[in-house]
């Protein structure tokens, strides 16, 4: 054969030589679990929805969100959004405003009437829900979405408990409310109100449906006992929130004082100011560091001029005054009686201690078992008896609708897995995506968008909302700050920067794979992926 | 105008791709279709900055043509990891030539395609640091002087890594090599030494001269294709980490690369006809102990004891390049 002058060999290509051998590591791509999915407790794919939402494309981005939860606007509007807290991005500058964007995709899929999907056909079982609370439409709905037969009974006039009777309107407006619960009626969920179930043992046997879901709330103010004359005005907060959705608000004088610590209390103090009061004054008996209400909350409750008394308790109501005796925190941290009194004008005294569950509904039924007030369920949140399920306030845990809504989504998978007599798990936990994993040199510096507030002047005289949403362009500036921590988004680093051509590109959505053959095994793509979505593993020999 | 970063869009142009940008914003890299001018199986070490300093440039210089380029390579690392007999690395029109004299090679070329009449086709000459500021250096001020069609790319290791690491030109202060130990007075390479072909590039007054890193790829590509549209005489040089020669981990070739120019050590600019025209400023100011630390060919800087009389007089060097080329604020004094 005819070879160019002094070649005496056929040129051949490098590619003969499988340079993958003298690899001692290998890259692999994970998707590790971001700490903002770790920490919502009702369980959002919030790194995967904000994908969507960078692109620009909020359909695609709400129905992953719907995935999880069917409340996004109402959330988006009471969260006190642990997603945030966690948030690696606020390591870098500010936490990402996920709050804020799940508000925006809330109001524009109403705006927009976009619909869930259920599934194609139903499955001829029947579930019964008890509360049309977070956690019972929240059950309700992802029930409904697995093909269910659903009933609500409610035994209020309108559904949507403590969002409507506990939450303030200025913080959650009625007809987002009523929008996102028709919604989830227009999926086929039968809501009965003026329903209420006095005794469950009746309604269980009449063996109408094949599982129960019991969802009542806690709506039970809790009454310390306080020395009252018989002149003083004492309310207990939960009906005095109640009672704002009445025809009349309830008469509370100039001078209001309320009694605890909690967001219920936070609540019922800026609503005082709203009803006219001119000085609202909560009483706590500890510091500002331990009051259990959530920052946020108390910020906007003392710029709306509400007053905070610390360390003091009410030992006498009279009209027109209290008696405070002044505390002081031991070592442990408990509040002790210092014997010192002080007297604080107040037309009346409102009780925000906490809440108890009316456990009434349950005094026929064997096998569920009540410790402290609340029911008792295990890891499926099923009660003692089979087929039983409870959520929400009514069982141990943190009582915000985040968390009932949560609690609604793991009873319906568990439900669901009765009703169709297999068992449901829910697979192992990836490994948490830290920050130290990133590498964030290669993200944008770019400080948080943070969403109007309502003038100072006006929140204290009216209902309106005080948090007013984002517009298109700020919410797609505000998802574009996240980080996608441990979930690869393409952005093409490790397919650039290998020195040995070994990544292969698949193309838009369907990400890379590592040539092996060739992998040399340097660890720059695992170095400079930004997001921590590729792991470097020992080689086995 | 130097590169205009796209600061927004989650990781702006900070990464190679990025989904929310659109094609025309994307780097060469980022293409399914990039030419992979190296292609796979070369025998570079793990992590090598040449290989990939060679494949950005190269693939950037093919777009910017329409893959109408010849290439002329001097010897070094980037000939013998690529081509061993019979094997080729290449998917480009490439030619070997000696040490000395890619150059002269590509002088040549450029002068033969000039007689034919094809003005479609470019050259690009190429060498690592020893085949550029040494051994090639006549030949290069030569097509300076001249003012040669020609594109010059540096890969700049900072010393001879394929013969067993011996100083260069280009070998920094205080920098170990097999020819410059750390021994008696010497704190390895001797300062005072060496020089700065970007600035006697530029002495020449030649139509474009640059300096990046593989750090920042959209500035690298970005200076590859601004080249292309000069005739005459022009220079790339282009900081490449040696995972070998510099004792660094193979996966810190990038972030080696991103430091030499966050402390100012490596200033990263752009000249036209003998000024600098712009400057990348440093976004995270770094200390010059931080880039040094990681590298075995520092470590009796630090052991037993920090030399910090040493570790000085290199920050003096890097805030001399920072106020020189002014690198904070983007203003050259």
């Amino acid at each position: 054969m005819e070879r160019p002058f002094a070649i005496t060999l056929e040129v051949g290509s490098s590619r003969h030589n499988k340079t993958g051998t003298w690899r001692v590591e290998r890259p692999v791509y994970v998707d590790r679990l971001p700490p903002c999915n770790d920490a919502c407790p009702a369980g959002e794919n919030i790194q995967g929805w904000l994908y969507h939402a960078e692109s620009g494309d909020y359909e695609s981005a709400w129905r992953k969100l719907m995935e999880d939860n069917p409340l996004p606007a109402v959330m988006g509007r009471v969260c006190y959004h642990p997603c945030q807290t966690a948030c690696n991005r606020g390591k870098l500058d500010e936490e990402v405003g996920i709050n804020s964007v799940e508000h925006f995709l809330g109001d524009i899929a109403l705006d927009k009437g976009w619909m869930p999907e259920t599934a194609a056909t139903d499955t001829g079982r029947t579930a019964l829900i008890i509360g049309a609370g977070p956690s019972g439409l929240s059950a309700a709905y992802h029930l409904r979405r697995l093909g269910h037969t659903v009933t609500i009974y409610e035994a209020g006039a309108n559904p949507g408990g403590m969002m409507r009777y506990g939450i303030p309107k200025y913080r959650l407006p009625r007809e987002v409310l009523d929008a996102e619960i028709r919604r989830i009626e227009a999926m086929g969920v039968e809501i009965v109100l003026n329903h209420k179930v006095d005794d469950l043992a009746a309604v269980l046997a009449e063996k109408r449906f094949d599982a129960v879901f019991l969802a009542i709330g806690a709506e039970i103010g809790k009454r310390a006992y306080v020395p009252a004359g018989e002149s003083a005005r004492i309310l207990d907060a939960v009906s005095f929130l109640h009672s704002m959705e009445g025809q009349a608000p309830p008469l509370l004088g100039r001078r209001v004082a309320i009694y605890g610590g909690g967001n219920t209390a936070m609540d019922a103090a800026r609503t005082a100011k709203r009803l006219g009061a001119t000085d609202a004054v909560v009483v706590y008996r500890r510091t500002r560091d331990r009051m259990p209400a959530h920052d946020v909350e108390v910020e906007e409750a003392v710029e709306e001029g509400v007053e905070m008394r610390w360390l003091s308790t009410v030992k006498h109501a009279d009209a027109g005054k209290l008696l405070l005796e002044k505390m002081t925190l031991d070592e442990k941290g408990m509040p002790t009686p210092t014997g010192e009194f002080e007297e604080l004008e107040a037309d009346s005294l409102i009780l925000a201690l906490g809440q108890e569950v009316d456990l009434e509904l349950l005094r026929n039924v064997d096998g569920v078992v009540a410790t402290d007030g609340v029911v008792q369920v295990d890891r499926n949140m099923m009660t003692g008896v089979p087929g039983l399920f409870a959520g929400g306030d009514m069982v141990p845990g943190e009582r915000t609708v985040t968390v009932g809504v949560g609690h609604g989504k793991l009873a319906a998978r568990n439900i669901d897995a009765w009703l169709r007599g297999t068992s449901f798990s829910k697979g192992g936990r990836p490994e948490l995506a830290d920050f130290d994993l990133l590498n964030t040199w290669y993200y944008s510096d770019a400080p948080q968008t943070v969403r109007a507030k309502l003038d100072v002047a006006r929140r204290r005289s009216t209902f309106d909302e005080v948090v007013q949403g984002l517009d298109e362009s700020n919410a797609l500036f505000e998802a574009r700050r996240c980080l996608s921590c441990g979930n690869c988004f393409e952005c093409d680093n490790c397919y650039g920067v290998c020195p040995d051509n070994s990544v292969i590109k698949l193309g838009p959505g369907l990400r890379y794979e590592f040539d092996y053959d060739y992998c040399k095994g340097c660890g720059i793509c695992a170095q400079e992926c930004p997001c921590g979505a590729i792991k470097m593993v020992p080689e086995s020999i | 105008m130097p590169f205009q970063p796209i600061k927004f869009y989650q990781t702006g142009s900070f990464v190679v791709g990025n989904r929310l940008l659109s094609e025309d914003q994307r780097s060469v890299q980022s293409s399914q279709a990039r030419t992979n001018s190296l292609t796979l199986g070369h025998r570079a070490c793990q992590g090598c900055g040449e290989a990939l300093g060679a494949r950005y440039a190269l693939d950037a210089a093919m777009r910017a043509t329409d893959n109408q380029m010849v290439v002329a390579n001097a010897t070094g690392c980037l000939e013998v990891f690529t081509t061993p007999f019979p094997e080729t690395s290449w998917q480009i029109p490439w030619i070997h030539s000696l040490f000395g004299n890619s150059a002269a090679v590509g002088t040549g070329i450029a002068a033969a395609l000039r007689s034919k009449g094809r003005q479609d086709i470019r050259v690009v000459a190429q060498a690592g640091d020893g085949g550029t500021v040494d051994i090639g250096f006549g030949p290069l001020s030569g097509m300076f002087e001249r003012n040669d069609d020609v594109l010059f790319i540096c890969y700049d290791n900072e010393a001879y890594m394929n013969t067993g690491v011996q100083r260069s030109g280009a070998t920094p202060p205080a920098a170990r090599t097999a020819t410059t130990d750390a021994v008696g007075p010497h704190p390895g390479e001797d300062f005072g030494k060496g020089k700065n072909l970007p600035l006697i590039a530029m002495a020449h007054e030649i139509p474009y001269v640059a300096t990046a890193t593989v750090a920042e790829l959209r500035d690298l590509e970005y200076k590859v294709e601004k080249a292309m549209s000069f005739h005459g005489a022009r220079y790339i040089h282009v900081l490449v980490p040696c995972p070998l020669g510099w004792g660094s981990a193979p996966s810190d070739t990038i972030r080696l690369s991103r430091m030499a120019k966050e402390t100012g050590l490596f200033p990263v600019f752009e000249a036209e006809g003998g000024e600098v025209t712009s400057v990348s400023n440093i976004r995270h100011q770094l200390p010059v102990e931080e880039y040094l630390r990681p590298q075995r060919r520092y470590q009796h800087l630090f052991r037993p004891q920090p030399d910090t009389e040493t570790i000085g007089r290199i920050q003096a060097i890097a805030d001399k390049n920072i106020s020189r080329f002014g690198l904070l604020n983007g203003e050259p004094k």
